[in-house]
């Protein structure tokens, strides 16, 4: 029978039926870092339990690691304890850890993917939700927990009711200046944040055909923001190019099987699907949130809801909380809105493609007086590109600070973090009240792009008119 | 025993766990669809290596303002107050997946939650912890929440095995899927053990797949 990529990567990781009717899944890799992991140590520890499978399990630091101080002790004693806790239970249980002095620390989704860990065909979970960005190799890739967590590191399996798969094609190619982040608050911003509860989400489609693994990765990324628990792209001679050579890729003769594997459980072309939706690239503009959901978004040509012409009460309170937090008016268009901080970076667009991108329009352009402009590279292999490229010069020429490797701003549990109602163009993932930092700081998503150009302009912008795109 | 850190009831094969058949106690409804797991435990409440004492940050932004002082909040009312059922919208818990927001939620002294819908993960960080997420109709919660906040001590009933919330006169039938349901009302809901279990059927399967890391 005709399969799709979940079925048969859930097929095969399936190792029983559990009494409670969930499926026992195996899962290929564990990835972990300093805040959901060390509840779950600490229960193994108790229990006397060790790390099943210690080669399959990769640990790194990223959410609470400072961007502008490397060395330890760190400012924070709270952080500065947490990556002590990381390192311990990293060589008691023998997890490979890539530290601060590895070269190879950094956003967790961005690090797996560029030391070939993430690979197709394989489950993979991490105690973080947009565990969905290694999806765009092909992997099914969850995130969980810290009891799962624990379960992982336990058993090397969880837990887990099978999803429904919805297919997404989006045909066509973008119009300048769109990129794979409008594609991404597009799509939440039309099924909703809720939309993909219960389902897997599967992109293709020429546009996905056509995209870079970069690109693959921002809208798997941002699978979870739509409620999708996870969402993938099948492996195509792409996945394989990017994998290649790469330090935890196959080699040799092994190359060439894992190819042959790999392919094997992209989806057959006549496969089933529980859900299909067809979206034109063409439909899709530079996209912007304007509320503190990320399916509150739309073109950069919007205006902002008027709550007062909506039916349902409950759609009717959200769209006037999220105005009254966010301090918009109703009927004003979003463009122009002024901007205090411009945050690059994240496991959404803090890889080296997204840096190249920005830099190829900054390139002669000054942040505007008063906008504090941030860019965090994803990790310290990315910095290290960048800086080969020069990319880190053409953005402190700019104006912007470039720091060192981390999640930064887009959870703020760093040092870096919005202070009061200050408002940021950011090309992170998530525009929650209080997600930056500060209880009152206010969050505007969109394409890193976008963010340069409210960077110039001190105020949300269109990039097509900023850089005549 | 050292476990008590990071759990206030019993989460570990060796010892029995609780059945959870029923939640009885008072209501308190936060209002709103897409409330997300920063909102329930902001992420400067994660700087800690164990889940003690996150119950008094729960909702913490939305509960008080910069000084610390009470802001407007059901969880600040004192009519509320000893709630262990939390009411909600669509999407309750979305966002992150901070397990410490349901750790926030039990140690707050939740024990249940009813709601439209929820996300995937928050869901099953809950039944892993045994706290019930009951899935009632728009209508269904409206009913309830207009219930308690006309009548605040009202006893809200959740019978898990039933699948039933009865209330006062209200009674409704909810959505708990069955292998939750099974789960908690006969003691199973932490799968560590069973998951155990299985340790050689792993080793052969990881053999089988032919993995090359």
């Amino acid at each position: 029978m005709a399969k799709n990529l979940f079925q048969k990567v859930w097929d095969a990781h399936a190792v029983r039926e559990l009494s409670n009717g969930q499926t026992q899944l195996l899962i290929g890799t564990h990835l972990i870092h300093e805040v959901t992991s060390p509840q779950a140590f600490g229960m193994l520890r108790d229990l006397g339990i060790k790390v099943k499978y210690p080669g399959r399990t990769f640990a790194t630091v990223d959410h609470i690691v400072p961007t502008d101080q490397r060395e330890q002790p760190f400012s924070d004693p709270l952080a500065d304890a947490m990556i002590k806790e990381l390192a311990k239970n990293a060589e008691e249980f023998g997890v490979t850890y890539f530290d601060l002095g590895s070269g190879k620390q950094g956003v967790v989704h961005v690090v797996g993917p560029e030391q070939g860990i993430t690979q197709p065909g394989t489950t993979i979970a991490c105690g973080d939700s947009h565990t969905a960005t290694h999806g765009a190799f092909g992997a099914i890739a969850f995130g969980i927990g810290t009891t799962q967590v624990r379960d992982v590191l336990a058993t090397q399996t969880m837990a887990l009711g099978k999803l429904k798969v919805r297919r997404i094609n989006v045909d066509g190619g973008l119009k300048p200046g769109v990129y794979a982040k409008d594609v991404a608050l597009h799509i939440i911003a039309m099924l909703g944040a809720n939309g993909g509860i219960g389902f897997a989400y599967e992109y293709g489609g020429s546009l996905f055909d056509s995209f870079s693994m970069e690109e693959r990765m921002t809208v798997c990324n941002m699978a979870i923001e739509g409620g999708a628990r996870c969402g993938y792209v099948n492996p195509d001679d792409k996945t394989f190019e990017y994998l290649k050579g790469r330090p935890y890729s196959p080699e040799g003769d092994n190359w060439d099987e894992a190819v042959l594997r790999w392919k094997s459980f992209a989806s057959d072309p006549d496969c089933k699907y529980d859900d299909i939706i067809n979206i034109s690239a063409d439909e899709i503009a530079p996209t912007v949130t304007w509320g503190v959901s990320p399916d509150q978004g739309f073109s950069i040509e919007g205006v902002i809801p008027d709550p007062s012409v909506e039916k349902d009460e409950n759609d009717r309170l959200s769209i006037q909380e999220a105005i009254s937090y966010m301090k918009l008016e109703p009927g004003k268009p979003i463009k122009g809105t002024k901007i205090d901080v411009a945050f690059l970076g994240s496991c959404t667009n803090g890889r080296l493609s997204d840096f190249r991108e920005v830099a190829k329009y900054l390139k002669g352009h000054k942040v505007s007086d008063g906008v504090k402009a941030i860019a965090v590279p994803g990790s310290q292999v990315v910095d290290l590109m960048a800086k080969k490229e020069g990319l880190d010069k053409i953005f402190s020429e700019a104006g912007f600070e470039w720091r060192a490797a981390g999640c930064s701003m887009c959870l703020a549990m760093n040092p870096d973090k919005l202070v009061g109602d200050q408002l940021c163009a950011s090309s992170s993932n998530r525009n929650f009240k209080g997600r930056q930092g500060s209880p009152t700081g206010r969050t505007v998503l969109m394409s890193p792009v976008m963010v340069a150009a409210a960077a110039v302009n001190g105020y949300i912008s269109d990039a097509r008119e900023v850089f005549s795109l | 025993m050292t476990l008590a850190k990071y759990f206030h009831f019993n989460n570990f094969s060796n010892m029995a766990l609780e059945k959870i058949k029923e939640v009885k106690g008072k209501a308190v409804y936060v209002q709103g669809n897409d409330i997300d797991t920063d909102r329930i435990i902001p992420a400067r409440f994660m700087k800690c290596v164990t889940f003690d004492g996150l119950g008094e940050f729960l909702f913490y932004d939305v509960r008080k303002d910069a000084e610390g002082n009470d802001k407007e909040h059901p969880l600040n009312e004192p009519r509320f107050s000893g709630a262990s059922i939390l009411i909600s919208n669509a999407n309750f818990g979305c966002g992150s997946s901070r397990e410490h927001a349901p750790q926030a939620l039990y140690r707050y002294g939740f024990r249940a939650i009813l709601a439209e819908s929820y996300a995937e993960i928050f869901f099953g960080n809950c039944c892993g912890l045994g706290v019930p997420c009951a899935v009632a109709s728009h209508e269904n919660i409206k009913k309830i929440s207009s219930l308690v906040d006309t009548n605040p001590d009202t006893e809200v009933h959740l019978d898990v095995a039933n699948s039933e919330i009865i209330a006062g006169e209200l009674t409704f039938s909810v959505d708990i899927p069955p292998g939750v349901r099974e789960a908690l009302t006969q003691g199973r809901w932490d799968p560590i053990s069973e998951l155990q279990e299985a340790g050689q059927a792993v080793d052969s399967l990881v053999n089988e797949l032919g993995y090359t890391i």
